[in-house]
């Protein structure tokens, strides 16, 4: 059963026909958008590594049947930098040493990505750690992790308001 | 994951008529799409139920019941502050379940139907009856720590893993459901079923049945006030119960006027005694009547292999979920939901 979709990742449209309905979002995107920054790493929704944004929201791309994202909007860690300028969340895990071996890192990035746009977590790092539970890192990186979640979350507030000042 | 066909369609009736023998429902994938990858569920037609209009709400109706539908993730039910702030118990159960990603993708009637978490069931090469009726079930005298010890049956010993069932239950919630036959409703604690001889029948549902929404009375709210989830895991986030305690109580004059207690993990359903219920109406809520209410919820318990500790701990969480029910919910939700760990009920 062949299926034709149509979304857009990270800004571009992509239409993509499936040849069966078995594509899950990550494979899409590592194997047929030339995307492989999104990681598989336990491909059953035990780890966070293929973490990704549809519509805003967080979710994990290996659980996720591509055809049912007709019309979804698609983020991926590809789509986070403008050119050589590092998304806030991504500048604030270089700062803080927030990996090691960096498999997980996507993952964890577009989770706190998520995260902070959620917004609830605010700078409690006991909250942050709750809502970054959902990605493992095998390196044990996550105290470099958590301050790199709280710093990011400062610097997008105080961009937040300058913008709106 | 074997082929299979994939449609979405428009309207709950279009849904209904789509369905065949061998067809799923499709909510957010995260129970589905794990086993299909396994190969314990081979379904034949992916019915993607997720987009079906009007079932993203949640809603109160005249009678004062909420009104929950089927495709509400379960990340914004345990946000919504309306519903948080009536049912402050439900949401600290669904936001102690799983991720942040899978609680955005996990939907309502999903969570409802997701399969036991036995590892045997999960995989194909394993002897599971409630996989394969009659196969046999290798479980047993195998990894037995996780498995039921109240209502299991020698034909199956697995847990029901959810820990938003649990609440409900507690809450008394009631099950909208539709077919071919038209609706009805599914009280919840007739939703679940022990295994008995046939484990591989779960629900009520019937064949070709969909959830359609999950309905709250309105007394359920009266225990804003005074209820807990709690929950013992291996860790303290991501990862599912190894016993829990959905505990309520309405206080009036220093007396309990209603109680409500359930516990999870524990069999193939949520597990709530009426007589554990009823020794604490009318009393002073003490430690000593905890006590006494816990161990009937657990009294028939039995372990189903290594797993006598789980009675234990399930006689214990159910004490401290009752302790903590009783000192107060808290204002916000824990930054731990469920846990026993960090900071204390009270902040
Ligand atoms: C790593 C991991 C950790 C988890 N931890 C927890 C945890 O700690 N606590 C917990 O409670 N849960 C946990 N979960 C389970 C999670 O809550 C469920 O997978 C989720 O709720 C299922 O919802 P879904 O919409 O994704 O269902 P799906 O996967 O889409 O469907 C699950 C089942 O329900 C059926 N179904 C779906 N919608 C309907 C409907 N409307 N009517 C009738 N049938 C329907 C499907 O056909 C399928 O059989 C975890 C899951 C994972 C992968
Ligand atoms: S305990 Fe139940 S689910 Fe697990 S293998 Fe045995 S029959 Fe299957
Ligand atoms: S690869 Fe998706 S959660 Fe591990
Ligand atoms: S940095 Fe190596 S797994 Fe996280």
């Amino acid at each position: 059963m062949s299926l034709s979709i149509s979304l857009t990742v990270n800004g571009a449209v992509r239409d993509v026909t499936l040849n069966d309905a078995r594509v899950t979002l990550l494979d899409l995107l590592r194997e047929r958008l030339a995307l492989p920054g999104t990681k598989k790493g336990c491909d059953r929704g035990q780890c966070g590594a293929c973490t990704v944004l549809i519509d805003g929201r967080r979710i994990n791309a290996c659980l996720t049947l591509a055809a049912t994202l007709d019309g979804a909007e698609v983020t991926t860690i590809e789509g986070l930098a403008c050119g050589d300028m590092l998304h806030p969340v991504q500048a604030a895990f270089i700062d803080h040493d927030g990996f090691q071996c960096g498999y997980c890192t996507p993952g964890q990035i577009m989770s706190a990505v998520g995260l902070i746009a959620e917004g609830r977590a605010g700078t409690d790092p006991e909250r942050i750690r709750e809502g970054m539970s959902g990605n493992l890192c095998r390196c044990s990186a996550y105290h470099g992790i958590t301050e790199a979640v709280l710093d990011a979350t400062t610097r997008i507030a105080a961009e937040k308001a300058r913008k709106s000042a | 994951m074997n082929l299979f066909d994939y449609t979405r369609p428009a309207s709950v009736e279009a849904a209904i008529a789509a369905w065949v023998p061998g067809a799923a429902w499709l909510g957010g994938g995260t129970n589905l799409v794990d086993l299909m990858k396994t190969g314990a569920m081979q379904p034949g037609k992916l019915i993607d139920v997720t987009r079906l209009p009007g079932l993203d709400r949640i809603e109160t109706l005249p009678d004062g019941s909420t009104r929950i539908g089927a495709m509400v993730r379960n990340a914004d039910l345990a946000h919504d502050a309306g519903f948080a702030r009536a049912f402050p118990m439900v949401a600290e159960a669904l936001l102690s379940g799983a991720s942040g990603q899978l609680r955005n993708a996990a939907t309502v009637g999903g969570n409802l139907m997701q399969r036991t978490r036995c590892a045997y069931f999960a995989d194909p090469h394993s002897a599971c009856n409630r996989r394969t009726p009659g196969a046999g079930c290798d479980a047993r005298g195998g990894d037995t720590g996780g498995m039921a010890v109240l209502g299991w049956s020698p034909a199956c010993i697995a847990t029901n893993p959810s820990d938003f069932c649990v609440a409900l239950a507690a809450l008394e919630a009631t099950v909208e459901v539709q077919g071919t036959g038209g609706k009805r409703e599914i009280a919840f604690a007739d939703f679940h079923r022990l295994p008995g001889d046939t484990p591989e029948i779960e629900t009520a549902l019937q064949p070709g049945e969909l959830i359609l929404a999950l309905r709250l009375p309105a007394e359920a709210a009266q225990f804003a006030a005074n209820s807990r989830y709690l929950k013992l895991r291996e860790r303290t986030s991501y990862a599912f119960a190894l016993v829990s305690a959905a505990a309520a109580l309405r206080l009036d004059g220093g007396r309990i006027v209603a109680a409500r207690l359930a516990l999870g993990a524990v069999a193939a359903k949520p597990w709530r005694v009426a007589s554990a219920e009823a020794l604490l109406v009318g009393q002073a809520p003490e430690p000593a009547l905890f006590a006494r209410a816990a161990a009937e919820a657990v009294a028939g318990a039995a372990p189903s292999g290594e797993n006598a500790h789980k009675i234990e701990l399930a006689r214990r969480i159910a004490v401290r979920a009752l302790t903590a029910a009783a000192q107060g919910t808290p204002d916000r939700m824990p930054a731990l939901p469920a846990s026993v760990f960090g900071e204390p009920a009270h902040v």
